[in-house]
């Protein structure tokens, strides 16, 4: 399948209705089977006050950029989400001049929390203007699990003179007086309580900001409670969990459930192997991220299109001024793999 | 040094064209590499003339006044400056403005959303479009070139056919092999950089280029090489020039046009007569996003002799084109950016002292043939 930019203006169409789809539509004996649609997802937007009505402009255009983008394709997606990071220190400017940019999109967004928006009040604000910290609902026959992953213990949160130092100290990759992130137990009865309404052969999707699995804590690459999480996910035939928060490409598969990550609009994270200081348990990078070209303020950013059918994914990573990558269920491989760069040699990490 | 002259030769001498025997360019001038010349259309003396006689022949146009050279005119660096936009038949005018023939040779795509591949798909389209030449099609020209003693004398000697059987494409490759003769490197920037004469610009000019390849990043698009420069990196970019025209509804017109997939002769048509469309650019030809509102990296040799500038003339002086860089895509800052903006502009923070460096530079890239229109040029 080409994935030049062209599929996917023109070819949505297409897309839509199976046309050029490697997949079949299949039926889940026991459940009302689950439409084939698309959705769009947004990411780590990171909208910085510089002081007043100032922004920094990056940033802007980056999302700015992705809002317009997904206005042009061709059917509409049927949803936008947002996957967290509006903002960069969680200021109630930064949480107004990141929705005001994202009020341009015409697909309804729904949106989760990132830590940038939320370590300075708790996620006050942002609850403010957007609701619930964590939620549900479903779309066309699956089922969407909307999480707050970037929780942390009680004793770090209170531990700070403000919740500006706090947010300060959250907002650095790689600050060691930073907190693992957690979904925690009450949200997690909560998950319990929601799924045990869900038959097994709904489609689950789940979104969080952190990552479900755990890559690199250093610099929160990682949710504590991950396994707690993936256990409440296994009775479910197929689940596939969707995070921001790493700015670059990952993919995975673990039992039941297809991970996958987002791009950032504002700027891309390198895979952390590269900063390891001592022998580590990362999953090997596979494939090298492609800079089109660091002059470009754009190079390395983008967002998501998503096509779940049959209750899986394929993602095609708009990526501007690059070439687009799209990264999808294999049913040959009973993992997610890169339609036009993995080696097919190299097996799925999966040894959390 | 003499070698170096021969191209301009043919550019001054109207008629008397010097090319070695075997018909291959000499050695080409300072600052430029040998003109890439397609295998199916080699250049000779003959055709060149065939091609210099058609590109200035007023009888291939519905009025019979507008030719090749009237929008692409000797005297005006072979463009039709200061108009903003080109004037076709009956003044008629179309959406962009005409960039220079000099050293088209060497783009790798023609026109400024770059929608034919070479000289040759380039030379057929203005023929027919309505607001430039406005034939019906190509026939007229042919009629005229097969009853033409002239021509027929003409077409003999570059194609080795008998006159009746001239087609539109022997037209079209005459006209391209004579564009291939308008080739003009040489200038004080040249002699300087490449050619190593310290005196050749001034010091200020000097300053200007500093600029250019460091703070300004004007060098990230208009390339140079080695040995020779061409000044464009024969990409496209969104540099939110007239885009507002069409900010809000690019949406609609972006679909609109993927779907009406029209063929590359109804887009010339377009793209030319419907200012809306201009403004979609690069995405008009290949209907992709990252051509929305980007057109092509025009040279900057001559660039002094060439204004107004950009895709539609709407920057008068190269100090305008300076501060819309400087303000990261806007002639006064505030005016609103477009999010397709190319990721390669961005605000610059230069010195009133370094903008004028960087105009002086500009300056020092007029070649020696056109340099008595640079001092006749309205600043």
């Amino acid at each position: 399948m080409s994935t030049n930019r062209r599929n996917i203006l023109k070819g949505l169409g297409t897309l839509a209705a199976g046309s050029v789809m490697p997949f079949s539509v299949i039926n889940v004996v026991g459940a009302k089977p689950a439409e084939s649609f698309t959705f769009a997802f947004v990411s780590d937007s990171h909208i910085q006050q510089i002081k007043g009505n100032q922004f920094v402009r990056n940033w802007d255009q980056g999302l700015k950029r992705a809002v317009a983008e997904v206005n042009l394709m061709s059917p509409q997606p049927d949803f936008v989400v947002y996957g967290g990071d509006i903002a960069q220190l969680a200021l109630p400017a930064e949480i107004d001049h990141g929705l005001d940019i994202l009020s341009g999109l015409r697909p309804k967004a729904h949106y989760i929390l990132g830590e940038h928006d939320y370590y300075l009040d708790l996620g006050e604000y942002w609850s403010k203007q957007l609701g619930p910290h964590y939620y549900s609902f479903d779309h066309k026959g699956a089922h969407f699990v909307m999480l707050n992953s970037i929780l942390t213990d009680e004793q770090w949160v209170n531990k700070w003179s403000s919740g500006t130092e706090r947010m300060g100290v959250m907002a650095g990759l790689d600050d060691p007086r930073g907190s693992p992130f957690m979904v925690g137990a009450k949200q997690r009865a909560w998950l319990k309580a929601d799924l045990d309404k869900v038959d097994r052969g709904t489609p689950i999707v789940v979104f969080s900001h952190s990552p479900l699995q755990k890559i690199f804590k250093n610099w929160n690459f990682w949710t504590d409670d991950a396994e707690e999480v993936q256990a409440l996910l296994a009775p479910f035939d197929k689940v596939t969990v969707f995070y921001g928060h790493v700015h670059q490409i990952q993919y995975n598969q673990i039992g039941n459930i297809s991970f996958h990550a987002a791009m950032a609009t504002a700027w891309p994270w390198p895979y952390p192997e590269s900063y390891a200081q001592a022998p580590n348990q990362l999953p090997v990078l596979t494939v090298p991220m492609n800079r089109a070209d660091p002059f470009h303020e754009r190079d390395a950013t983008g967002w998501q299109f998503i096509d779940l059918h049959s209750g899986n994914a394929t993602l095609t990573y708009s990526l501007t001024d690059n070439q687009m990558r799209k990264i999808g269920w294999s049913e040959k491989h009973g993992h997610p793999v890169d339609f036009d760069y993995q080696d097919e040699q190299i097996a799925a990490q999966n040894h959390y | 040094m003499a070698s170096r002259t021969f191209i301009v030769a043919t550019l001054t001498m109207a008629g008397a064209l010097v090319f070695s025997s075997n018909a291959t360019v000499a050695e080409p001038p300072l600052g430029l590499p040998p003109v890439p010349v397609p295998a199916d259309n080699p250049m000779t003396p003959e055709k060149i003339a065939l091609g210099d006689k058609l590109f200035h022949d007023e009888r291939f146009s519905a009025t019979g006044d507008v030719s090749c050279a009237t929008c692409h005119e000797r005297d005006k660096a072979f463009t039709d400056s200061p108009l903003k936009v080109s004037e076709g038949i009956n003044k008629a005018t179309g959406t962009r403005n005409a960039p220079t023939v000099i050293n088209a040779a060497f783009h790798e795509s023609q026109f400024w959303d770059g929608r034919e591949p070479d000289l040759e798909g380039q030379a057929g389209q203005p023929f027919l479009n309505p607001v430039e030449m406005a034939l019906a099609s190509h026939q007229p020209i042919v009629d005229i070139v097969k009853s033409d003693p002239e021509y027929q004398e003409l077409v003999r000697a570059a194609f080795d056919i008998d006159p009746i059987e001239v087609t539109p494409d022997h037209v079209v490759k005459a006209i391209a092999s004579f564009e291939r003769t308008i080739i003009s490197g040489n200038s004080p920037f040249d002699r300087w950089y490449f050619g190593g004469e310290d005196d050749a610009i001034s010091d200020q000019a000097k300053r200007g280029f500093e600029v250019f390849l460091r703070e300004g990043r004007c060098v990230s698009c208009h390339t140079i090489s080695q040995n020779f420069a061409l000044f464009t990196d024969h990409k496209f970019h969104n540099l939110n020039v007239g885009f507002q025209r069409v900010a809000d509804d690019v949406v609609e017109m972006a679909a609109a046009y993927a779907e009406a997939a029209r063929n590359k002769d109804e887009v010339d048509i377009d793209v030319l007569t419907n200012p809306a469309s201009s403004e979609l650019g690069r995405f008009a030809v290949d209907n992709e996003y990252p051509g929305l509102g980007a057109f092509k990296t025009p040279t900057l040799r001559n660039v002094e002799l060439t204004a107004p500038y950009m895709h539609d003339g709407s920057l008068e002086t190269l100090e305008d084109v300076v501060t819309h860089y400087v303000n990261g895509g806007a002639l006064n800052e505030g005016d609103p950016i477009n999010p397709y903006l190319s990721g390669g502009i961005r605000p610059v923070d230069l010195s009133d002292e370094q903008r004028a460096d960087l105009v002086e530079f500009m300056k020092s890239l007029t070649s020696p043939e056109f340099a008595k229109l640079a001092r006749g040029a309205q600043r």
